[in-house]
């Protein structure tokens, strides 16, 4: 293909790409690097129908005045980044200094929120990808393996757990592991303990978060292992079997290989969803043990009143950053085969 | 056939009587835009309006939702705004004054404020802002057959008290958990802090300016009160919000519960629950620290608003409407809906705990403009103490540096 005709084809979209997400990322980028103005704040008396009390109020038409002049806010430059609410240079630089162990350090980092977001995110991320990568793999050859006439219903009812909408679905499992739910109650007298409680406790709601993510994203890599087990060259397969080789040779030898690009493939995806984890936290209601990278995007931006979006923003661009160390060894991984492939 | 008609006839009667002293809706053919929570009591108040004044407006809209908090900003930003009238709680008009979007009322009220009580009035620095028609505050609520059962004599009016009839009915064998109280983490937790922290006499910032002040004695005694406390309370605690609180209660799973009096009606009803509960279930005042004299409870109120960026007409029509809904008769057809800052309103058992915890001298929610801030901190930063990973000491040395950081983002420092 000529290289103009390439160009023409792939305009659309690059424009499009262009338009929705290379701007929005540069104009979150430029609005984390501003706060807002200082608030014009006057000492006011308050009284309501329980009595009257000495409060605060905006002075609002001095703070409009000063939003008028520069609306994006009051320039901060990397500020934001370096404060207490994401990298904590100054408090880390604090606790290095004042602890005696390094365990003592580590628990001092852990109070700070960006690193306990990224401390189970990453957790997340790292044991949640494998699990659903080598469960669906063999979810997919054992539905290959079934007769014709139990796959559909059988792929049917895999799939179900990403077909429930995820908020829905983390509910559901959270009133089941409730103590009066089904798996909460079965686990209470299992163990012999009433207190016994999966929400109470912070290794459970890690693992319970993780299994849900397992149990949710399991049916994306077997649909697409699935369909990778398709295109088995039956030839190779044939080939293989006359030398001798056994089931378990096989799927090592000759299935494993052919399927290779695409679990590099869905290690990539799940690698950057499993990063962005959220639902699960907001429906278990696991912010006391387990925050993520995106909850604290969300964070930053619930409070209507006081919507704190340079906090956002730098979380935002902290989030694009460490996808971006992440899926770089996949990324390097798959240029080197490319190149490689090229020059053969 | 009797019945029908007796219904019939006093609705007639009702009708003739409401025409009769027809409300004074102002202007006419203006376009009434409300947005609201949506809840018995700001239901009843919109009904009100609606019947007597929709007629003479133009049009007469109400989008009641939940998520009212979330939207009124955006909602009343532009000009003109998306709704005339904003129906407000104590946090939720300072949220609105903090971005200049409620007009303040002192014509209007001298206009169609005649059967307004004065204390019905919100003034800040003498400008009326918002008229208030309900209250609402936290409260005890003690299952008595319990507490008898375990031996304990009448019902705790302090902390101290509380936590040991609680002891009383664990070691009794009667519940291993029988204390409920919203500790969501979040805006509740931080809220029940609050609600202790005011009971021991604290104040939330340095006098005059918005630098937090809670690290000192009186924030510790607070959360060791608090430690105490949710030493009693379901082990998912930190998981439940009202809706939770008051399902455990009906499901007669707890014996004392510290929860919003705005649930006594619906607690109190036949509905969702048991005779054994309902019959047994008081409610009283909040309790107050051991030879203190404050109630740990913030007051609430909620109240109507005008926005700003409206016509002057169309404020003057959206007022008087609401206003006219704020009458004796409104009240009584919906008495138990609410603790009713209107004439008539008889106080039942639902609004015993708000009545006792408001003229106990409990203080109302801090109309501070930087509240909200300190509030989220307190709701992020408390947990880690509750779980007995932190000291007292240092979640509240959290709290005001997570505080100091978010306020200086918004401009408050």
């Amino acid at each position: 293909m000529k290289h103009s005709t390439f160009l023409l084809f792939t305009l659309p979209s690059l424009s499009v790409m262009f338009l929705f997400i290379a701007i929005p990322i540069v104009s979150v980028f430029i609005q984390s690097l501003h706060i807002e103005h200082k608030q014009v704040i006057i000492v006011s008396e308050n009284c309501d129908p329980f009595g009257c009390e000495t409060t605060t109020s905006v002075d609002t038409e001095a703070s409009a005045k000063l939003k008028e002049k520069a609306p994006l806010g009051k320039f901060n430059g990397f500020k934001t980044y370096s404060n207490r609410m994401h990298f904590a240079f100054d408090e880390i630089g604090e606790a290095w200094n004042s602890s005696d162990s390094f365990i003592a350090f580590v628990k001092k980092i852990y109070n700070y929120p960006l690193y306990r977001a990224l401390s189970f995110t990453l957790t997340y991320t790292f044991v949640v990808t494998p699990f659903v990568l080598f469960l669906g793999f063999l979810v997919a050859l054992g539905v290959n393996n079934l007769p014709k006439l139990l796959k559909g219903p059988t792929i049917f009812a895999s799939l179900l757990p990403m077909i429930v909408t995820p908020l829905v679905g983390s509910l559901i499992l959270f009133w089941m592991v409730d103590g009066d739910g089904v798996i909460g109650a079965t686990l209470q007298k299992i163990f012999n303990d009433n207190s016994l409680s999966l929400k109470a406790s912070p290794v459970l709601t890690w693992v319970m978060l993780m299994v849900y993510g397992i149990w949710h994203l399991m049916p994306f890599s077997f649909i697409v292992f699935y369909a990778g087990l398709q295109t088995v060259p039956h030839e190779t397969i044939e080939a293989a079997t006359i030398d001798g080789a056994s089931k378990f040779q096989r799927t090592r030898h000759v299935v494993i290989p052919h399927l290779m690009p695409l679990a590099i493939f869905i290690t990539l995806i799940l690698l950057m969803d499993n990063f962005r984890v959220f639902e699960p936290i907001i429906s278990f209601r696991a912010e006391a043990h387990a925050t993520s990278i995106s909850w604290l995007i969300w964070n930053h931006l619930r409070e209507s009143a006081y919507p704190l979006y340079n906090a956002a923003g730098a979380t935002s661009m902290i989030t694009i950053f460490c996808v971006g160390i992440l899926l770089l060894p996949v990324l390097i991984r798959t240029w080197r085969d490319f190149n490689e492939k090229n020059k053969g | 056939m009797f019945l029908k008609k007796l219904i019939l006839g006093g609705l007639t009667a009702l009708f003739f009587s409401s025409s009769l002293f027809a409300a004074d809706c102002g202007p006419n053919g203006q376009s009434i835009r409300i947005l609201a929570s949506d809840f018995p009591a700001i239901h009843a108040i919109a009904n009100s309006a609606e019947s007597n004044c929709a007629g003479s407006a133009s049009e007469f809209t109400r989008n009641h939702t939940t998520e009212a908090r979330q939207i009124m900003n955006a909602a009343q930003t532009p000009d003109p705004a998306e709704y005339t009238s904003v129906i407000v709680a104590n946090s939720t008009l300072v949220q609105l004054m903090n971005d200049g979007l409620v007009r303040p009322l002192n014509d209007l009220v001298e206009k169609y404020g005649g059967n307004l009580k004065s204390n019905q009035l919100i003034t800040i620095d003498g400008k009326i802002m918002a008229i208030a028609f309900m209250a609402n505050s936290q409260h005890m609520y003690y299952r008595t057959d319990i507490l008898d059962k375990a031996g304990v004599d009448g019902m705790p009016a302090t902390y101290d008290e509380i936590i040991s009839a609680a002891e009383k009915i664990r070691s009794a064998g009667i519940m291993e958990h029988p204390l409920v109280m919203n500790l969501k983490v979040g805006w509740n937790v931080g809220e029940v802090f609050n609600t202790i922290y005011l009971a021991h006499g604290g104040e939330f910032f340095k006098q005059g300016s918005a630098e937090a002040s809670i690290n000192n004695a009186k924030g510790i005694a607070a959360l060791e009160t608090m430690k105490a406390l949710v030493e009693y309370a379901h082990p998912d605690h930190l998981t439940q919000a009202s809706d939770d609180t008051q399902g455990l209660w009906e499901a007669g799973q707890a014996a004392i519960g510290f929860m919003w009096g705005s649930r006594g009606g619906v607690i109190l009803d036949n509905e969702g629950s048991s005779a054994e509960v309902t019959s047994n279930t008081v409610l009283s005042a909040a309790p107050t620290v051991t030879g203190g004299s404050i109630p740990g409870a913030t007051l609430w109120w909620d109240g109507i608003t005008i926005a700003t960026n409206v016509s002057d007409s169309e404020a003057e029509a959206t007022f008087a409407a609401l206003v006219s809904g704020m009458t004796s008769e409104m009240v009584a057809a919906n008495n138990d809906d609410a603790i009713w800052l209107i004439d008539g309103f008889k106080p039942g058992p639902a609004a015993a705990g708000v009545s006792a915890t408001a003229q106990g001298g409990a203080k109302s929610y801090p109309m501070f403009a930087q509240m909200g801030l300190l509030h989220n901190a307190l709701g992020a930063e408390l947990v880690d103490f509750l779980k007995g990973s932190e000291s007292a000491e240092q979640a509240l040395s959290d709290v005001e540096a997570v505080y100091e950081t978010a306020a200086k983002d918004a401009g408050y420092l």
